[in-house]
This record gives structure tokens, sequence and C-alpha cells, in this order.
């Protein structure tokens, strides 16, 4: 069963079952590692991707119902030789220890900045407020969205 | 470093048995080694299994450590860069691989940038000798005028060489013994360890390249799940496994003993079939009797027990009978690593031989007890260590990494990946177990401690594969013909196991530690982050409070009055100074300020924090709007990288005095996900004041010292600004709520 799907711009055909959730697509037939497998119940976050704009869960997100839209991962935002402001602003901060949950969180940075060009601390902290870090690296966080916020503002 | 060195070596020669100290090493590996040799090289004191020159003009460095998100290759490829004198972007690192490269045991105990930089510190510093020596005979010029800079020699009269040309003229001069004769860089003449260079690894790992063991891909790869027990000790009975032997990419069901496990061609195929297969699979009914979680305290002290004197003195003197004695008992309860990526191996048998990636803490021990359990040499079988998500201690990696190795048997040829779900790694993984204290002192009328009295009840916090007497792995237990766990490691001070930090900080004229060892294990224990320490400062650190209480002093200035240790004496000034701590300052009921001090170990780093709460006291709900913390690390081979650790640690503690326990019934775990075991998020994350100490004394690691005593303080600022104490971890909004009724 083929379906085809807009992955970081680029257009894709997947053979996998229509239920498959759409992170395991991500994952294991389009090649990506942003979108990590954390919990696989929408709690954690680490498989967050953007769809049409939205932050979506993408462990619980069928692989059918996104055959329309426009998929963006982390690879979709920037490389490590052409990175994205965001990605920029968390390398200047060490935003990470493993890194593991911070692809989802740099996604829902993303989208909040997309929607509000100058958050404060409190605003930042309330868009992540679904995404667990378990490091404790949450301070370093804030200031690279704030960061990345001051760049794009320029 | 040796001081470090030889307390080890008494402790092991004195015990006469083999001991499981920090690396669990041998008596024989001690005996052998020369005095001061730096402890990694002891084992593996080939220069070139540390250092290559490589062709391509990079150098790279093996260290037994693996990245585990604490920053350490990069901490590393500094102390290298730094003592060869060439640029840090020549360096790179290949970590804990037992195809390649030392075998230093485990990464644990904040003991990476000691052990692997003193060892990596000692060979760079002969690799550049012996270049320098064999430039001179090149040059034929004395050693004195020629100078090593930026990967070359370069002579008085302009001539100059490449490491890499003199290596490669020379070959043989690298192929030796490390002596570790050569005196390293003065602190003083350091120009890349004590600076804050970026992780060599967030570039990749925020871009989405190819950075964990999660995201390996072989040819030919498939996906394997396991169908856990519903509870420990259920056996499998019978299982109907027609049904998923009919769905869709299903490769293989594995059953061994009470194993069962799935293979499949695609990991959403595997996750169906693991449903499958668990709706087939008929368990017993029986069942290891849990504690009762109501009652941790009566419960632990009910299991069967080994009892220590850990710490003693002033016992052949009564205790003065006038002074006043206080006494209180403090829990803490059982908890999760969290991970926020369950574990995940990779394994593969081919030719005969199984080569297994996993992100465990010990890549070397893995593979001894991998061959015990598949029924191979140590030869056949490797282990590669492969990046995961953050452990904080002992999780799933080893066990995972053993379901992969065992389904990977079962169809060679073909790589085999697992990852846990979620209620796996909740249910299945070790557990940071529950400790509870009891803690008595005497007070004389000046307000002095003149007694003090301690007992620890804590199941082992070191359960980890590789330790003598069984295997600590987890499909091992259920396999046809099972390996049994290792008996409980005996751990001496001042390393120590769930009576790490028991052992008072203060001058105590009389104390006695004693340690009850528990033998019983109701719930599957190993190491998290800090071992015991973080229960036993959290007591100390609390009564301590309450003993300045009682002498009405403030309760910096009591501690203060009992610790004679200059460092120690500085970061609580330190801490105290930066938080503008005012003594005499009184809580108003829902804002108060705590303060704890410990140093990690004993022998390790040492912090003082002060910690600022705001309490809702209707609901219950304990905010930390501050956390200021002052840590003397030694030598700072890395100062953001350092902060990071410490600010990791602090909001981990905060997470886990205010939120965190695994919750059971009597029969099983039932903190699978994350709603039953929340942590802290975004919204609750204090603000943190990191003051590093400056100092040139010999690193000493940051990766844990900061927990216990942030706990400590948070309590502390609890009873603080309430007059109430909780002494029962996590400090729930039932519990704040019941403490203030």
């Amino acid at each position: 069963m083929s379906t085809r799907i807009t992955v970081n711009g680029e257009s894709r055909m997947v053979d996998a079952a229509p239920d498959t959730p759409l992170l395991y697509v991500l994952r294991n037939d389009l090649g990506l590692n942003g979108p990590k497998y954390g919990c696989g119940l929408g709690q954690c976050g680490a498989c967050a991707a953007i769809i049409g704009g939205n932050l979506v869960r993408t462990c619980s997100m069928p692989l059918r119902d996104v055959e329309n839209d426009h998929v963006t991962t982390l690879e979709g935002l920037g490389s490590v030789e052409n990175p994205h402001t965001l990605q920029k602003a968390f390398i200047a901060e060490q935003a990470a220890q493993c890194g593991y949950c911070t692809s989802g969180i740099i996604m829902a940075a993303k989208v909040l900045l997309d929607r509000n060009r100058n958050p404060d601390d409190e605003d930042i902290k309330n868009a992540l407020a679904d995404h667990l870090c378990r490091c404790g690296t949450h301070n370093r966080v804030v200031r690279a969205v704030r960061r990345a916020a001051v760049e794009l503002a320029r | 470093m040796t001081d470090l060195v030889l307390s080890r070596r008494r402790f092991t020669q004195g015990l006469g048995i083999v001991v499981a100290t920090f690396a669990w090493t041998t008596r024989s590996a001690i005996g052998q080694a020369p005095p001061n040799l730096p402890f990694s090289l002891r084992n593996n004191r080939k220069l070139e299994g540390w250092i290559r020159l490589e062709p391509d003009n990079s150098v790279v460095i093996f260290t037994g450590k693996a990245e585990l998100g604490q920053g350490i290759l990069t901490a590393l490829a500094q102390i290298a860069a730094e003592e060869l004198n060439v640029e840090f972007d020549k360096i790179r690192m290949v970590s804990a691989d037992t195809t390649r490269g030392p075998d230093e045991q485990y990464t644990f105990g904040s003991q990476s940038v000691e052990q692997s930089g003193a060892a990596i510190r000692a060979a760079g510093t002969e690799t550049r000798a012996i270049l320098l020596a064999a430039a001179a005979r090149r040059f034929d010029l004395p050693e004195t005028q020629l100078k090593a800079m930026a990967g070359s020699v370069v002579a008085t009269d302009g001539r100059r060489a490449t490491y890499w040309q003199i290596a490669s003229e020379q070959p043989e001069i690298l192929r030796r013994e490390i002596a570790a004769n050569i005196v390293p860089k003065r602190p003083a003449d350091y120009r890349i360890v004590g600076q804050s260079i970026n992780r060599v690894d967030l570039p990749p790992k925020l871009t989405g390249r190819a950075s964990y063991v999660q995201d390996m891909r072989l040819p030919g790869m498939i996906f394997a799940r396991v169908v856990r027990p519903p509870r420990y000790g259920a056996k499998l009975m019978a299982l109907d496994d027609t049904t998923v032997r009919s769905l869709p990419g299903v490769v293989a069901v594995i059953r061994d003993g009470h194993f069962l496990a799935v293979a499949a061609e695609r990991e959403e195929q595997a996750i169906a079939a693991l449903n499958a297969l668990a709706s087939g699979a008929r368990w017993s009914d029986d069942g290891i009797s849990l504690p009762d979680m109501s009652n941790l305290a009566r419960e632990l002290r009910q299991l069967r027990s080994e009892t220590s004197v850990v710490g003693t003195a002033g016992q052949s003197e009564p205790a003065p009978p006038d002074a006043k004695r206080i006494s209180a008992e403090y829990v803490r309860s059982y908890v999760s690593h969290g991970s926020i990526g369950p574990s995940c191996a990779v394994a593969l048998l081919k030719d005969g031989h199984m080569t297994v990636w996993s992100h465990t803490q010990g890549a070397f021990p893995l593979r001894g007890d991998l061959a015990k359990v598949l029924g191979m040499q140590n030869s056949e079988v490797d282990v590669i260590h492969t990046q995961g998500s953050g452990c904080y201690g002992h999780n799933g990696a080893d066990d995972v990494a053993l379901d992969a190795a065992l389904v990977a048997r079962a169809v060679p040829g073909r790589p085999v990946k697992i990852q846990w779900m979620r209620d796996d790694e909740f249910a299945w993984a070790p557990i940071g177990p529950a400790m509870t204290t009891k803690v008595e002192a005497a007070l004389s009328s000046e307000g002095r401690i003149v007694d003090w009295s301690y007992d620890v009840w804590s199941n082992s916090h070191a359960m980890r594969p590789g330790q003598a007497g069984g295997v600590n792995l987890l499909a091992a237990w259920d396999l046809s013909v099972p390996f049994t766990k290792s008996p409980p490691p005996r751990i001496p001070q001042p390393f120590g196991d769930g009576d790490r930090n028991a052992v008072p900080p203060y001058e105590l004229a009389r104390k006695e530690i004693r340690n009850h060892l528990l033998l019983d294990t109701p719930i599957r224990n190993g190491s998290f982050r800090t071992l015991g320490a973080h229960g036993n400062v959290f007591t100390i650190e609390s009564f301590m409070d309450e003993l300045a209480e009682a002498a009405q002093l403030d309760p910096i200035a009591f501690r203060l009055a009992h610790l004679k240790d200059p460092r120690a004496r500085a970061v609580i000034e330190a801490a105290a100074a930066t938080a503008g701590w005012s003594a005499g300052a009184k809580g108003d009921g829902w804002r108060g300020r705590g303060f704890a001090y410990s140093r990690y170990k004993t022998i390790g780093m040492y912090a003082a924090v002060v910690v600022d709460v705001s309490i809702d006291r209707n609901s219950g709900i304990v905010r930390v709007p501050k956390v200021v913390i002052a840590a003397d690390i030694g030598s700072v081979v890395n100062p953001d990288g350092a902060r990071n650790q410490l600010e990791g640690g602090i909001v981990q503690a905060v997470s886990v005095t205010l939120k965190e326990q695994v919750t059971f019934d009597r029969r099983q775990i039932t903190s699978r996900d994350w709603a039953g075991y929340p942590i802290l998020t975004f919204p609750e994350v204090p603000s943190i004041e990191v003051v590093l100490m400056n100092r040139s004394d010999p690193s000493l690691g940051a990766g844990e010292g900061s927990l216990a005593p942030t706990s400590a303080a948070l309590a502390n600022a609890f009873a603080h600004a309430t007059a109430r104490r909780i002494r029962l971890l996590p400090m729930t909004p039932e519990r704040v709520k019941a403490a203030l009724a």
C-alpha cells in the first residue's frame, strides 16, 4: 500500500500500511533521525514534527491522516553546515545534554516563533510545558529560544 | 589523584576479598601496578591504545568512557589537545569499544575526567615528549632548541616537522608502554583545558544527523520487541502464537524459558506482533510480594539485612549524659531514571561473532556477561558503545542489549534492533532503591554536636553486569537455563553504596554510622545517579537544620562551627554570599529559604546550595523560584560543560524531591508511563545561579555532586517557610497539605 507524503519539501512515496504511526515512516522509511520514539503515548514530545504549521506528536498520528500535508522535521530546518537560527541558538547556548528530547523541543519552538515573534520567558516555558527533558537543560533551552527570537527579528 | 589511588589500594588489600570498588578492580590488577600510575593506565599500558596519529593528520584518542550526554568526549578531547599541543579540531574520539580502545570498566561515579582524563593526560604528555626527542635526533639539535606547537615540532633555526611526518618516519617510537614518568603541563600554562569549548557532539544531534543507537540502520535490519511478564516473578505457562505468526512481516517468534520475543521486518509490525503475542501468552500467578508503599520505612526494615559499621569515633567514652538528645527518621522513595528515550540496542550474529551496539555504561563488563549468557567466548562477542538517551545511571541499556543478542542469535546474519516500549523501561529497568534512615544526635549547651548515631537501610544501588557471582541482565533470569543475579557487592567507604555519604562531613568527636544492606530485593534495584548519597545527604542536611534550630543557631553558622576543611568553608561562604543569605531571617508561612552542604562521595566535589521555595498552602504545591550553588570541582576542564552538569543535577533533584516515586501495589509496578511518573516541567524549573570556585587542584567530577544537597536544601526551605518539616520524599501536594494541616 503506497502513500505519497511531502516531507521537508520533498514528495516521497511510502510503502507502509495506512495506520502506521507517522513516526516509524519518518524514521524507518525516510531515514530521518529528528523525531524520536519516547513514549508512543503523546506524553513526552520527543517525536514532535510540524504538519501544516501545527506541532504534531508523530507517534500518535497515522500515516493516512497526513497524505495532503507538508511535514517538517528537525532536518527540514537546517543542517550541520547550514543550521537554522534556532539550531544555531541551541548550539550557542549549549542547550542540550543528551539531546534526545531536543528535536521535539526545537520543533515546538519553531511553531511558537512562527506565531509569536517576541515571546517572553513565560511564553516560551508555556509553549514547552508538554515537552519533557530529563537532563535538566530547561533554562538553557529558554535562553536559546529567546536568542533565536532576537536573531530572527534582525 | 594520588590520594585516590593509594586509598583504593589500601582498601582492597586490607579487605582481602574481591572488592567491588568504584571500578570493581581485581587485586591482581592492582598488585602489578607501579605506584602513582593513573588508575586507567594500570591495565591499559600501551601508548597506541590511547593515542594514534592517523595518516589524515588527525589524532585519534581512545577512551573507555562513554558519552552519556554529559559532554565527556569534548572534555577528554580538550585534555588530549592540551597535552599534545595540537589544535582541538584535530582530535577524534573513539569511545568504549571492545573492538579497539582501553577497558575502563564503567562510565559512572563522576570519575571520567578523574580517571580517563588522567590517563589521556599522561599519554598525551608522553607522546609529545617522544615526538620532541625523535625530532631532536632528526634535526640533530638538543631538545632545548625545539618546541612542540600546533601539531609540529619547530626548531629555533626555522626547520619544522609535523607530528605525523615524524611518526611516519619512525613508527616504532610510539609502539611502547606508557611510563607515566613525565610531568604534565602546569595548569597555569593551559590554553585549551579550562575553556568553555562547545560540545563536539551537539551540532549533529541538533540537526538530526544519525547520533544515537536508535538512529542505526544496517542493511537487512529487522525490528524486535520483548513480551515481558505482567509482574516480577510470573512464569510463562502457555503460548498460542498462531495469530502472531500469520501477522504481516513477522520473521520469528523467540521463546526460551520465560523469555518471549518477536521479530518483524518493520518496527510497527514488531509492535503489533508484540501486542498479539502478549494476548496469546498465559502467565502463572507467581509474583514477588512488594512492600506496602504507605509505610516504606517499616517495610524496608523488615527485610533481611547485613549490618556493618561504616564510620566510628569516640565510642570508648560515653556520650555526655547532660546533652540534649534529638532524633528523626527520613525516607526516600524508589526512583526511576526516567530516560526520555527508552533503552535500545542493535545486535548482529554473523560468522559466529556477535556484535552489539549499545548505550551501556560498561561495554567491557557487558561483553563478558553477554558471552556468559550466550555460551560464547569473550573474543566472540563485541560491544560497541553507541550513544542513547541520557541514562543517569543503570537503566535498561544493558538489558535490551541482551534482548537484542538473544533475538539476533535466532536470526543469524540479520541485524536486530530493539527499542524498549515506554512501559518496559518504567516497569523492568533497574530502579533506584528506596532508603530509610534514623539519626540521633546530642547537643551540648554551647550548641556543639557531642554525639551522633546513624542508621541507613537500603538495597544495593550497584547491580550491574560484570559483577561477581551471577549475571545482572534481565532476560538471563528468564531463560530455560537461567542465570541468577549477583549478590550485592560490598563497596567500602568512602565510595559506599547505600551508605554513600552516610558518614557526615562534619567534625564529630563521637559518632557511629551503621549501614544495613538489605538482602531481600522486592523491587529490582540498581544505580541511580549518586547511589545512596541522595538519601543520606537529604537526611544529614535536614537533620543539621533540625539541630541548628534546637541550638537556636543559624543553619550556616552551625555547620561552619563543625567544619574545618577550608574548601568546604569556602563553598559555603560563596553560596551564602551569592544568595544574600541573611542569618535569622524568618519564613512567612509560604516563602522560605534553605541551605545544604555536601562533599560528594566524601572525597569528590564540594557543593553548597541555597534553595528558595514558595508554597501554595491550599493546593500543597511547592514551587522553587531560585537555586544558588557554589561548587568546587578542582581544576575545571570545561566551565560551561561543568555548569551544564551542575544545573542538570539541580533540576533533576528538584524533580525527585517534589514529584518522583515509583508506584506499585503489592504485586506489580503501577507507574508505567509519564502520567504515572511525572517529572518537573518547563514552567516549574527554577532559575539557577552557579558559582564555580577557581582552583588548580586535581579535577573532581561534576556529574552528580549537585543533586543531594539540592534536595536537602529544598526540604530545609520548606521547613523554614512553614515551620513544619517533611521527612519523606517526594514532597507531594498531598503530603504538603497533610504537613500543614
